[in-house]
């Protein structure tokens, strides 16, 4: 604050030397006396002029690589277009929602590979985000702990993974995961064989109620082979994460965690420290306090945590593309890493734009849901603020 | 919690205290260990790539959870900047990522602030709804603009260009909010000061504005370049040729197996590591920076 309060006389001494300050010599009085409306309108008309050209380059490149491409790909999203031609002339192959229908409706290869690709996103989804809010919510009381010494460097051990390229970490758990690698060497020294992690496609929870003798995850009963929905039978809709999934689930996790340790960790801090005196005067023990203060005190991160998941987990792409490319058997795949496939290896850039507006239409759903939850929350601030004022 | 003089400390004896107090720091003491354990997990997969870069391609596949390399080779390194990975052009990557990094974030730090500035706090038409675009811009995720992106890129015939891996990553929607976030948390009465004296619109956002911005700046810088050296997608889809791959595109194909032969690990992962290092420099700098600039922004309130 000192230092600009200093930097204001120094600027008021300079103007008698500008150029520009010659004809407003008198501007001070002449703003006591004149018509002040005017030399509000006028300073109102600069103030918008420059207003434009701040902006501009703001308007020029989002509106050129952000507003206009959308625009574009919904018109490629109706059309079935190869990648060749202009998709502007005439000769456009225009086509309405067949990309559409094709993903959802009509039977065929591109249906089955989106539903796959949306089942394997799902249940990705359904075990990231509990996983890494857990674990980022234990990592950050864990690091609150006023008993830890060192917690600069914990949480920046915690925090370091998720600072890193997504490409070179996923490059290093490739290395970790092969089935001679150091994952499956120190599941060797606990006396466990590990699977070769990137090429079995077979489903986690037919691997998991296989070690209970109750199915054989390499032959699936016909009732639920035999029959399905939307092109995929019960037993692919059913199975869970592959083995090759769960290595991306284990990244991403890591990666993540230590993001959402720090807005846990800045929320924690926030907790008035008289309230957690109280509580231990009244009593409570460790856990009470968790639950009766900690918790509820933290329930709107939480929150914000939570659904900055659900968005983040239908993005899935960079370490599909890394460690897997969708194989073993369709089982990583995405529907942002289809998206990509679907329109660069194969063309069908009408099909991909298509599934790129699906999957804004979720990821859509999933940022009105937070925003909700902000708008409780800046709610609850205000009404709490207004209350202190008062 | 053994004895019932422990349970209150009023009545407490000294030997009791004691009791409490050893049991305390070893409390203390254990509680460490285990977190020391845990951030070791957290570490492992940077320790263990560390390592590898300086094994041979037989002992990173023959012993991967050696803490030793034995024999120690330099063999990688040279491989990547002698010119003598067979399919891998590093230094080309290397300069792509430079190029672009420090483009990017210059632009950013500049185009931002400068939006950041006008949406904030000059008045003019169009204002309001510009704020509402940004703000729904912002909520468009990245993965959804593959298709898009590459559409405009190609139809402005700029596919595989400078142009189009740079210029529309020039500006973004987060920088210029958080920029527009500071300017308001500043008091107005600076600015007013400096207009009634003369200063013009861009004189006092070049003199007085901005040099008040310069923990907000040296955040933006950060996110700016840590965003365009690990960004991805962006390139993938704007690319094709290897003279404009970066560290990430070229990494990549790599290791995804596009180039080379063999699992050649100890290769890959020197390349990731190297990657990787100017955002670690980056970060353990600048972390204290972080810290203060946003304790900084929470006593202005």
């Amino acid at each position: 604050m000192s230092t600009t309060t200093t930097s204001g006389p120094g600027s008021t001494s300079g103007p008698g030397t500008e150029p520009e300050s010659g004809s407003g010599s008198g501007r001070g009085a002449a703003a006591r006396r004149g018509p002040g409306r005017a030399r509000e309108a006028r300073r109102a008309g600069k103030q918008g002029l420059w207003g434009w050209v701040f902006v501009s380059p703001m308007v020029l490149v989002l509106g050129l690589f952000l507003a206009l491409p959308v625009g574009m790909a919904l018109w490629v999203s109706l059309l079935n277009w190869d990648g060749q031609s202009n998709p502007f002339s005439g000769a456009a192959d225009f086509v309405g929602l067949d990309n559409y229908r094709h993903l959802f409706a009509d039977g065929g290869l591109t249906r089955t590979l989106f539903m796959t690709s949306l089942r394997n996103n799902l249940y990705y989804v359904l075990l990231v985000v509990p996983l890494q809010t857990v674990l980022a919510l234990g990592l950050a009381l864990a690091v609150n702990r006023r008993r830890l010494r060192g917690k600069g460097v914990f949480r920046t051990a915690f925090y370091f993974p998720s600072v890193t390229s997504s490409i070179a970490v996923s490059t290093v758990f490739l290395f970790l995961f092969q089935s001679s690698g150091a994952v499956n060497g120190l599941l060797k020294w606990v006396g466990l064989q590990g699977p070769s992690w990137f090429t079995d496609a077979r489903g986690l929870v037919w691997v998991v109620l296989g070690w209970f003798g109750l199915v054989d995850p390499g032959s699936p009963p016909a009732a639920l082979a035999g029959h399905g929905v939307l092109g995929l039978s019960w037993w692919e809709w059913l199975s869970g994460p592959s083995v090759a999934m769960c290595t991306i689930i284990f990244l991403v996790v890591w990666t993540t965690s230590g993001t959402f340790m720090l807005m846990f960790l800045a929320a924690l801090q926030d907790i008035p420290e008289a309230q957690l005196e109280s509580a231990r005067i009244d009593g409570a023990g460790r856990w009470q306090t968790l639950r009766h203060v900690i918790l509820p005190a933290l329930r709107p991160v939480l929150f914000l945590v939570l659904t900055l998941g659900l968005i983040g987990t239908w993005q899935v792409f960079d370490q599909v593309y890394v460690m897997s490319q969708g194989q073993p058997a369709n089982t990583t795949l995405t529907p942002a890493f289809l998206s990509y496939s679907l329109s660069f290896k194969d063309a069908q850039y009408g099909t991909g734009a298509a599934i790129s507006f699906v999957l804004l239409a979720i990821i859509l759903l999933m940022t009105g849901v937070q925003r909700l939850a902000l708008r409780e929350r800046d709610g609850r601030r205000r009404l709490r603020r207004g209350r202190s004022a008062r | 919690m053994t004895s019932p003089a422990a349970k209150n400390p009023v009545h407490a004896g000294p030997a009791a205290r004691s009791v409490r107090r050893e049991r305390y720091a070893r409390l203390r003491l254990a509680g460490t260990l285990v977190m020391a354990l845990v951030a070791l997990v957290y570490l492992m997969p940077f320790v263990l790539q560390v390592v590898t870069t300086f094994k041979t391609d037989a002992q990173a596949a023959a012993s991967p959870l050696a803490l030793w390399p034995n024999p120690f080779s330099l063999a990688t390194y040279r491989q990547l900047f002698g010119g003598g990975g067979e399919g891998v052009p590093f230094p080309t990557w290397l300069g792509n990522s430079v190029l672009v990094a420090v483009v990017v974030t210059a632009g950013r730090v500049f185009f931002d602030s400068l939006a950041g500035y006008a949406l904030a706090r000059l008045r003019f038409r169009g204002r309001g709804l510009l704020t509402v675009l940004l703000l729904s811009v912002m909520s468009v995720p990245g993965v959804v603009l593959m298709i898009p992106k590459f559409l405009v890129v190609q139809y402005l015939g700029i596919y595989d260009t400078y142009t189009a891996m740079i210029v529309p990553l020039l500006v973004d929607a987060v920088g210029i909010f958080i920029m527009k976030q500071f300017f308001e948390s500043v008091p107005r009465e600076i600015e007013e000061a400096a207009r009634v004296d003369g200063a013009g619109v861009l004189r006092t956002y070049w003199s007085v504005v901005l040099p008040m911005a310069k923990p907000a700046l040296i955040t933006l810088t950060i996110l700016s370049f840590q965003g365009s050296w690990n960004e991805f997608t962006h390139f993938v889809v704007t690319t094709q040729s290897s003279e404009h791959a970066t560290l990430t595109t070229g990494l990549a194909q790599f290791v995804s197996g596009g180039l080379g032969a063999g699992t050649q690990y100890p290769l890959k992962l020197t390349a990731a590591l190297l990657a990787t290092i100017p955002v670690a420099v980056v970060f353990f700098v600048f972390q204290r920076h972080f810290v203060r600039g946003g304790n900084a922004g929470a006593l202005k309130e």
